[in-house]
């Protein structure tokens, strides 16, 4: 299999452009003949699902939720990247594609990510029409803070909740085109597999899950917005329901799934506190702006925060990052904390905590000025640990929060699956091995505003709309499948709970294909996942039926796609045998234990191709060129 | 910690439902009301019994899935807090919880704790929205807005659309959370153009979906997770009765 990037000839800043009106587009008139099918209704696809209705295409939209209001990108708090440069302070266009491709530690394809700092502007504009309330300065303009490691002031937010009011923005673009009946929108509905006829992506099977229902929707072409795969840590800052089951589904029936161990641990999240929890708070990153983290500097040190003098305390951050100090990319500061605690200096009840302290910054400014800055922050943090913030120091932990791996697509955002496009964080392209801190909604809301309505049109105009019927064979034969592997799930009837295996899959990721990574780990975890899976398909109990609401066959679902996708998740880690971003092989570092890039073997994209049930999938490779930038050695120091 | 619940079971629509009492002991006082759940659903599993059925994603106080009634009350009746949000170290060892699913008209049951809240979707569809495309929209900094206008159209547009204003209204009214989205709207300049037939469509809409009137009980807004105010119920009666005029 050849993987054909597709990316434009010509000069950087007119790729874009020139592709634009290179690719083939479809007459006003004839939009309506086409339907997209998009399932997910994050930013990226309840973005896409509107921005193509709106173009006059028929949409049908999917999401798992009850309303396609709670996808989890409401989750995101901190804010949205833009090279606007309204702040005045040298960032321009440029600027934001270098650091987001440095930040990626030169893993991404350029031009991709260089078209993501282009439409970034567009994406304000857009989200202030639609009435986003951001944040603003007395004299009525945008508000801009630096977030997560930027050297300049380009993130737009609202208060702690930006991800959500983008969210709602683009929910009330898609329920204006339902009302308009341009979008038929099904919710509660689970996508359980891909419908290829002739090769392309031509439908999908679905659960209602409120009926338990398996029904059929053909489109001339399937759109995934469906998310990241980060609870395959079980622990994570994801949505409970956040599932890698449509991604995974599409690489069974034969998309290459890219670069799957490039996953991102978020260094400010509230340290876990007991077994039963699966989930975790994530605190944004913006505290890092005005808390300073530090842990003891003696090992064992019980004593409250307060009574540690400043000089038996190891800002740790500082010492090691002087330029970047508290600021450092996710990926240095998450390593670092790690570190520290396995080293036996990490606090609070478990000893995997650090502290995130503000009483120098409330010394500085005031504990009003922190209040309105991080108010709704410290409440949760209250709310969720009864400490005071300001009062105690917080205490964070690193958890899973975000994949930068996904469904390889070309620059047109299409899978090798023709037909079957692949938007937001489910795709691979932008974020490399790291993703900056507010570029998440950029990427979202740019591929389904801006991009996908793009390119999508070259495809329909490329094969032309075929009005596929549900009733072909291709149809038959998927719904089949659906149906006989939930039949298989529930007449399992073991003994152990579908959540029982989801911890278990989750603590073998995390010890071993988690912030640091070696082969002795990765090959035993391999070995692990495998036989969990064995006895999760020999002993997992499934209650109920499938024809009503059965919230534990829809998580049986997932884990199972779960077990099988972590070892290819394994295999990619093995595979690359060097250190980038947030993949951390701890045989490749320099002696001040930094990540060892190895740009002359690895500067490609992993790219893997299912081949069977239990075997090893297939390597494709798609060398990465570096025409504008030079790959340098990513210093934070 | 040790709890006796009373939790609502109910097999489907068509289902009668009833409380049915389980115990949940060896309960953290750190873990919040759903992980408590959670922990009673693994149990039940373990003994053959299906588990309670209710929904949630984010866990964190922001998508609005969770939607539970604690001892009567929304959410649970801590200020400015989702289920989701609600630590067991707010009740007392040994106290006995019932838990119900939030109920309305507009909001059939679907299962156990489960309910459809597509009717405020609906409300959404009719006019929750600037009517802007993709594209062709003006520099995001050629529409000055002062600073207190903004502040106060994100107080609005804090809400998560929980449906709780719903649940506690003895009218089971959904003036609460259509207000919200029409004062965030009528106070920002975008907004401007389609003030009035925002508002008649959305309060028509609200009507078929069989919510009922408010009467000035204002349980919603001492249950809102959001904190927003009826302040907002006020707004949207004005634009109401300015669009009627207009």
């Amino acid at each position: 299999m050849k993987l054909e990037s597709k990316v434009p000839s010509g000069p950087l800043a007119e790729k874009w452009d020139k592709h634009r009106f290179d690719s083939k587009l479809v007459n006003p008139a004839n939009k309506r003949k086409y339907t997209a099918i998009v399932v997910g209704t994050g930013l990226a696809g309840a973005s896409a699902a509107a921005s193509l209705a709106e173009l006059g295409y028929n949409v049908k939209a999917f999401c798992f939720q009850d309303s396609a209001r709670r996808a989890h990108s409401i989750g995101a708090q901190g804010g949205i990247n833009a090279a606007k440069n309204y702040q005045n302070d040298g960032d321009s266009i440029w600027r934001l594609f270098y650091d987001t491709i440095k930040g990626g530690d030169f893993r991404s394809r350029e031009a991709n990510t260089y078209r993501l700092a282009q439409v970034s502007n567009n994406i304000i504009d857009q989200c202030v029409a639609q009435g986003i309330p951001f944040a603003r300065e007395y004299g009525g303009l945008l508000a801009n803070r630096s977030f997560g490691g930027a050297q300049v002031s380009r993130t737009f937010y609202a208060r702690g909740q930006t991800g959500q009011q983008l969210l709602l923005g683009a929910y009330s673009a898609l329920q204006r085109q339902i009302g308009l009946g341009k979008v038929q929108m099904f919710p509660r509905t689970e996508m359980l597999d891909l419908v290829l006829i002739d090769g392309h992506a031509k439908g999908i099977i679905v659960r209602d899950l409120a009926t338990g229902k398996i029904s059929r929707h053909a489109a001339d072409a399937v759109v995934l917005g469906t998310g990241g795969y980060g609870r395959v840590f079980n622990l994570s800052t994801m949505g409970l329901g956040c599932n890698v089951t449509a991604a995974y589904r599409a690489y069974k029936r034969g998309a290459v799934f890219a670069n799957p161990c490039f996953t991102q641990i978020h260094p400010t999240c509230i340290p876990h506190t007991g077994d039963y929890q699966s989930k975790l708070t994530l605190m944004s990153e913006s505290l890092r702006n005005d808390g300073r983290i530090w842990v003891p500097k003696n090992k064992g040190d019980n004593r409250a925060p307060g009574d540690i003098p400043e000089d038996e305390r190891d800002y740790y951050l500082e010492r090691k990052y002087p330029s970047f100090g508290n600021l450092a990319p996710r990926d240095i500061s998450s390593r670092s904390a790690k570190e520290a605690c396995d080293d036996g200096r990490g606090v609070g009840p478990t000893k995997y905590g650090v502290y995130l302290d503000f009483s120098e910054a409330i010394g500085r400014l005031g504990e009003q000025a922190i209040r309105e800055k991080y108010g709704n922050l410290f409440e949760m943090y209250k709310l969720i640990t009864d400490e005071n913030p300001y009062q105690v120091p917080m205490r964070i932990y690193p958890a899973s929060h975000y994949t930068m791996g996904g469904l390889w697509v070309d620059y047109n955002l299409m899978s090798n699956i023709p037909g079957l496009h692949v938007i937001g964080e489910a795709n691979f392209s932008d974020h490399g091995a790291n993703r900056l801190g507010a570029s998440a909604l950029m990427q979202g809301l740019a591929d389904g505003y801006f991009i996908l309505p793009y390119t999508i049109a070259d495809y329909f105009a490329q094969v032309g709309a075929q009005n596929v019927s549900t009733d072909r064979p291709e149809f038959d034969e998927v719904e089949q499948a659906v149906r006989n592997r939930i039949d298989k799930l529930l007449a399992v009837n073991g003994k152990r709970t579908v959540e029982s295996f989801h911890k278990e899959l989750g603590l073998i990721m995390w010890e071993k294909a988690g912030l640091a990574r070696n082969k002795k780990g990765l090959t035993e975890a391999v070995e692990q996942i495998a036989s969990l899976r064995e006895e999760f398909w020999q002993d997992v109990r499934v209650l109920g039926d499938n024809d009503e609401m059965n919230q534990v066959l829809e998580r049986a679902g997932r884990v199972a796609d779960f077990l099988e996708f972590a070892e290819m998740f394994c295999y990619d880690a093995l595979n690359r045998e060097e250190s980038c971003g947030a993949h951390f092989r701890e045989e490749h570092q320099t002696e001040e234990g930094e990540a060892l890039r190895n740009d002359k073997k690895f500067a490609y994209v992993a790219a893997w191709e299912y081949k069977g049930d239990g075997v090893k999938p297939e390597l494709h490779k798609e060398e990465l060129k570096f025409e504008n930038v030079e790959l340098t050695t990513r210093s934070y120091k | 910690m040790n709890f006796t619940l009373h939790v609502w079971r109910q097999k489907n629509a068509r289902d009668k439902g009833r409380l049915e009492t389980y115990q949940a002991n060896d309960i953290s006082e750190d873990m919040s009301i759903l992980e408590m759940l959670d922990v009673v659903n693994e149990n039940l599993v373990e003994n053959g019994v299906e588990p309670i059925h209710f929904d949630h994603d984010c866990r964190e106080g922001i998508c609005g899935a969770c939607s539970l009634v604690i001892n009567g009350i929304p959410h649970g009746g801590k200020k400015g807090c989702t289920t989701c949000e609600l630590r067991m170290r707010n009740f007392k060892d040994g106290d006995t919880i019932t838990i119900e699913p939030f109920r309305a008209k507009a909001f059939p049951v679907i299962r156990d704790l489960t309910v459809d809240r597509s009717s405020m979707d609906r409300v959404m569809q009719a006019g929750g929205f600037v009517s802007v495309n993709t594209g062709g929209t003006p520099d995001a900094n050629a529409l000055p807005i002062h600073k207190d206008t903004a502040d106060k159209a994100m107080d609005s547009a804090a809400c998560i659309g929980c449906g709780a204003c719903v649940a506690a209204c003895p009218n089971a009214s959904a003036m609460l959370f259509v207000a919200a989205k029409v004062s965030h709207l009528a106070v920002l300049p975008q907004g401007e153009v389609e003030r009035e037939q925002r508002v008649r469509k959305m309060v028509a809409q609200m009507d078929i979906e069989g919510f009922g009137n408010c009467t000035n009980i204002y349980e919603c807004q001492a249950v809102c997770p959001k904190e927003i105010s009826v302040k907002n119920i006020a707004k949207m009666n004005r634009e109401f009765m300015r669009a009627l005029a207009k």
